[in-house]
């Protein structure tokens, strides 16, 4: 099926003390950060732990597996699509579409695997298609 | 510092427009200001201390001192959505206590309906918000990102559909009553169940509307109002609280108004039970829900069942919300309703609502705003009034 065009082009400053997550993420990596003080992940990618404010922290790889906490699919756009926030396997809930299968099979509780998505710029960014 | 009893409103004016093509925005705000300080009996020559937010033109407090030709020994331009004008009373009242300001006006304005919205004084688009590249590649926007809390909140608590009708169905039914608001017939849950899904579980008719407009309040020292012929409305209680989605921990079912709330009613020294009317903030119908289970006007997750077969319509059930007919039938005046829902609730305590909708001897009413969204950031403000 036809998905949404993710129109939205990256602002030249949006990697600034995020080079680490961009660089993994245009090759189609999703890196979870996580604080080698207190140990918590978290999401969105800042360069310090809003836990703790230590700034040491890893970039692990996410395991790519994560579950629907709420979605909706938008019925006024010219291609209806589902936004939705997914919790992953690592802890933290992210935004993101939900592609690959008709919007009306999306539930909350649907376990969600990890995808990439090229914005109409050639950016690669995370999405979920059904497991 | 206790706020209770600090400061009075005797200004409060709503502009009858809903669509101004022919007004510049600062004339908007001027026309607010100057019918706000006639409700109050004062002029502009009296105001010492201005409070506004992004929607002011050009360089905020300055930019509008200087249009509206104010002294302002004291200015405020705390941005929080569209409960920033709740936060400027509360702010107000601080700034009088410490003898910063006695006469504080408050501006709101915009045309969102005759020209671009533009955030005046942010640097918008000047740099980019940590969230955006996160968030915008999935195609936010305002109803799909508080369709998730509904969804969410449907899911845990087995809230419906027709539950949340019922809230539109209760501003419908005090706007008719409302020369000025825009949908003035009322509708049935069955009408709210059959207009279009906009983003699943909303309709259509479950979304507010963006319309042009502003309002304007005057908020003086306890002296000052006595002095003045307007009933006395003072304030109570206020609280703030900012909520986020807390590093990835993102519950969806709870908002802010769980702490501005409990601040504004631990300062007042009151209970739920004791509000006779409460304006709240109704950019969706399920805002109103969430925010009304926060307050603590019902069980978290029991909101549904408290707003259903008609609790929220005057003279029918035990809490009368958004008599104006609110966000959802009234007005949203530059997508901030903040301002509307305290000049409603100052008319319920001054009696000069609606007879129809008039809650007989309202003498506490409570307001709450949510700016921004309720499913990523936003700033809760509540305000308890009280007739004295």
């Amino acid at each position: 099926m036809a998905e949404r065009l993710i129109t939205y082009e990256l602002p030249a400053d949006a990697a600034l003390g995020l080079e680490t997550y961009h660089a993994a993420r245009r090759e189609r990596r999703l890196l979870v950060p996580r604080c080698r003080a207190c140990g918590e992940a978290h999401w969105y990618p800042r360069p310090f732990c809003p836990f703790c404010d230590s700034g040491e922290l890893d970039w692990p790889e996410a395991a790519g597996e994560g579950t629907v906490y709420s979605f909706s699919i938008m019925r006024r756009a010219e291609t209806p699509y589902a936004i939705a926030f997914v919790t992953l396997a690592e802890g933290p809930t992210m935004m993101a579409n939900v592609v690959g299968c008709p919007p009306d099979d999306i539930a909350i509780g649907m376990k969600v695997r990890l995808d990439f998505q090229d914005s109409v710029a050639g950016e690669p960014f995370p999405v979920f298609t059904p497991a | 510092m206790s706020l209770r009893g600090a400061a009075c409103i005797v200004g409060a004016f709503e502009h009858p427009a809903r669509k101004a093509p022919h007004i510049s925005t600062p004339q908007l705000h001027a026309e607010c200001a100057r019918a706000a300080l006639a409700d109050a009996g004062l002029t502009a020559a009296d105001v010492d201390g201005y409070f506004c937010a992004g929607d002011a033109p050009g360089f905020g407090p300055m930019t509008m001192a200087e249009y509206l030709n104010l002294d302002c020994r004291h200015v405020d331009t705390t941005e929080t959505g569209g409960s920033a004008y709740l936060v400027h009373v509360a702010h107000a009242a601080e700034a009088i206590a410490a003898g910063r300001c006695d006469v504080a006006l408050v501006t709101m304005a915009g045309r969102p309906r005759s020209e671009p919205a533009v955030s005046a004084f942010s640097s918008a688009g000047a740099f980019t918000p940590p969230d955006q590249p996160f968030e915008l590649p999935y195609g936010p926007a305002a109803i799909n990102t508080y369709a998730m809390c509904a969804m969410r909140h449907m899911h845990e608590f087995g809230t419906t559909a027709e539950q949340l009708a019922w809230i539109r169905v209760a501003a419908s039914h005090h706007a008719q009553h409302n020369p000025h608001a825009v949908f003035r017939d009322p509708v049935t849950v069955a009408d709210v169940l059959a207009s279009p899904v906009v983003a699943d579980p909303l309709h259509r008719l479950d979304c507010c509307m963006n319309t042009d407009g502003g309002g304007a309040l005057v908020i003086v020292k306890p002296e000052i109002a006595r002095s003045l012929s307007r009933p006395l409305v003072t304030l109570r209680g206020a609280g703030e609280f900012v909520k986020h989605q807390s590093g990835g921990r993102v519950d969806l079912t709870f908002s802010g108004a769980r702490e501005s709330g409990c601040a504004a009613f631990a300062m007042a020294g009151v209970t739920p039970a004791d509000i006779a009317y409460a304006s709240v903030y109704d950019s969706f119908t399920i805002t109103v829900l969430i925010q009304l289970e926060d307050l603590g006007f019902c069980e978290k997750g029991r909101g549904g069942a408290f707003v259903a077969d008609g609790n929220l319509i005057a003279g029918v059930g035990r809490m009368p919300v958004n008599t104006d007919g609110g966000g959802l039938c009234n007005s949203h005046p530059a997508g901030r309703g903040g301002m509307p829902k305290i000049v409603e609730a100052v008319r319920q305590l001054r009696g000069e609502a609606h007879p129809a909708v008039q809650v007989p001897g309202c003498a506490l009413a409570l307001v709450h705003g949510t700016g921004g969204s309720l499913g990523s950031r936003h700033g809760s403000a509540t305000l308890i009034l009280e007739r004295s």
